[in-house]
């Protein structure tokens, strides 16, 4: 068993009232923004069983637009987010629907910014803990806790050790390496949970892989 | 180094020669890869976020609560015009809480301590105390080590959310936390912390977790202030040399179990008890329609 934190016993500091359907919920719509990497002008959040159920007691919605927004489960904006999103220009929709056997307090969040869209569906698992179950399409499993890279690319023979080359040339150590595909030969997922951060640079370096087709990142929450 | 109860902890403070908050520190120092002095000044900034919390919660009038209406605000209130009963710590201890209590429902922003429906507790019960013996911020910072050092071998032993363990799990080992801060306050020993801790969950063991409309107001933020209050009987009783006969670690044990056996209507489904009477039903079905028009 993984060490007791003593600030997950006498933490984490956030804005209540829930640290699941609250903090949980800012923090999925922080991890949205930042695998984005853009300002969000554009998004649509799905809302399923307990999020749906409750999110309005726990305002659900305005937390997870708070994330969206940058801020983080600590910060003393988060009631007003409705009103940021409306002087940042972030246009947002919600809907509620069953997004199928996955944890109670799941959302799917669509997002859109400077010409990039965005997919991705997670859960708030408790003490403001996330998991990232999905990133466009592909079954991924990102807790926010390292920093994580993301590629999408061919499914080829190659492309996955010069990925990994290229991290290893900046020095940066790979936590956790996972890789998945819809079918053979079409286009694949890569996901890098690093425990060192990683530059710009690198991840200039890691587009320029020959296969490489996105490359996105989502730096520790 | 590893901390996994009670017993285990007052070891090491004694095969290193070093006091509860040192042990603690050391502790998360080495779990977390840095020095003891940065778990200190991380523990300065909670202390900071704990008082804010208390003073902004006396000041929520309860615009952003659907149920509850400004507690702290109230029971101020009733403080400055004399129409309360006990002296200056009775009152503040449950002021304290409920203030908190009503900020963290009214989304302001508070410590989880050990979770954020439960977060009154330590420091209505702790910052009342520390006023009235006059102590200071690093007194605190080391009663706050001590009150996660009883944290840490709760969870490590026990659940900690309503979900698992019912509100035991969260205002009981709250007030247990809280118990062991202020016996540290008061110049305990490591036994006594602990003794507080046995005497403020035994007192919780077996309260079920049955909020009205899923929400942290009714019934958890008056409980969070007389959780608080519980927490400065037991460190009492226990710097009096009352024994609290079973230790810590299987106080702990026996929540575990008490919370196996709690059905799932009352582990924070708001599906039992105070949720479904007939007057717990009838809010959460005018908040539903208010909220779905």
């Amino acid at each position: 068993m993984a060490q007791i934190g003593l600030f997950d016993i006498v933490g984490p500091i956030m804005v209540g009232p829930s640290s699941s359907h609250t903090a949980g919920a800012v923090r999925l719509g922080l991890a949205a923004r930042k695998i984005l990497g853009k300002d969000v002008e554009k998004a649509k959040i799905t809302l399923h069983g307990s999020f749906a159920a409750t999110y309005w007691g726990h305002r659900t919605n305005v937390a997870l637009i708070a994330g969206l927004l940058g801020m983080a489960m600590d910060d003393e904006r988060i009631p007003h987010a409705f009103e940021v999103a409306k002087e940042a220009g972030l246009e947002y929709a919600f809907e509620f629907e069953d997004l199928g056997d996955v944890h109670p307090n799941s959302a799917r969040i669509e997002v859109e910014g400077s010409g990039d869209k965005l997919v991705m569906a997670g859960a708030s698992i408790g003490g403001g803990r996330i998991n990232i179950f999905d990133v466009s399409g592909y079954e991924v499993g990102v807790d926010g806790t390292y920093t994580t890279l993301l590629t999408r690319h061919r499914d080829e023979p190659g492309v996955i050790a010069e990925i990994t080359k290229v991290l290893a040339i900046h020095g940066i150590n790979i936590a956790f390496l996972n890789v998945s595909r819809k079918t053979r030969g079409s286009d694949a997922l890569l996901l890098a949970e690093t425990d060192d951060d990683i530059p710009q640079l690198a991840i200039q370096h890691v587009m320029r892989v020959p296969g490489v087709l996105t490359v996105r990142t989502l730096p520790r929450l | 180094m590893d901390i996994n109860s009670a017993s285990q902890l007052l070891e090491l403070m004694k095969e290193r020669d070093q006091t509860f908050p040192q042990v603690v520190a050391e502790y998360e120092a080495f779990r977390s890869n840095t020095s003891c002095e940065a778990v200190r000044e991380q523990m300065r900034e909670t202390l900071k976020v704990m008082r804010a919390s208390v003073e902004n919660g006396i000041l929520d009038r309860g615009e952003r609560t659907h149920i509850i209406t400004g507690y702290g605000h109230i029971f101020n209130q009733a403080i400055e015009e004399d129409r309360v009963l006990g002296g200056s710590l009775l009152r503040n201890v449950v002021l304290y809480a409920l203030a908190v209590g009503q900020h963290n429902a009214g989304l302001g922003r508070i410590v989880a301590c050990p979770t954020a429906g439960a977060c009154g507790v330590v420091p209505g019960a702790m910052l009342a105390v520390a006023d009235e013996l006059g102590s200071s911020e690093e007194e605190l910072i080391e009663a706050l080590l001590v009150m996660g050092g009883v944290g840490i071998v709760s969870a490590a032993q026990g659940p900690i959310s309503g979900a698992e363990g019912g509100c035991q799990s969260e205002c009981g080992v709250a007030s247990s936390m809280a118990a062991g801060a202020i016996v540290y306050l008061m110049g305990g020993s490591g036994e006594q912390v602990f003794a507080a801790a046995s005497l403020a969950l035994q007192s919780h063991l077996g309260l079920v977790c049955d909020p009205l409309a899923s929400l942290v107001e009714v019934p958890c933020v008056t409980r969070n202030a007389t959780s608080a209050t519980t927490a400065v009987a037991a460190a009492n009783m226990a710097m009096a040399g009352i024994p609290a006969v079973i230790p810590y670690d299987e106080c702990v044990a026996a929540m575990k179990q008490i919370g196996k056996s709690m059905p799932e209507s009352l582990r924070e489904t708001s599906k039992g008890g105070l949720a479904s009477s007939p007057t717990g039903r009838r809010i959460y079905d005018e908040l539903r329609r208010k909220h779905s028009q």
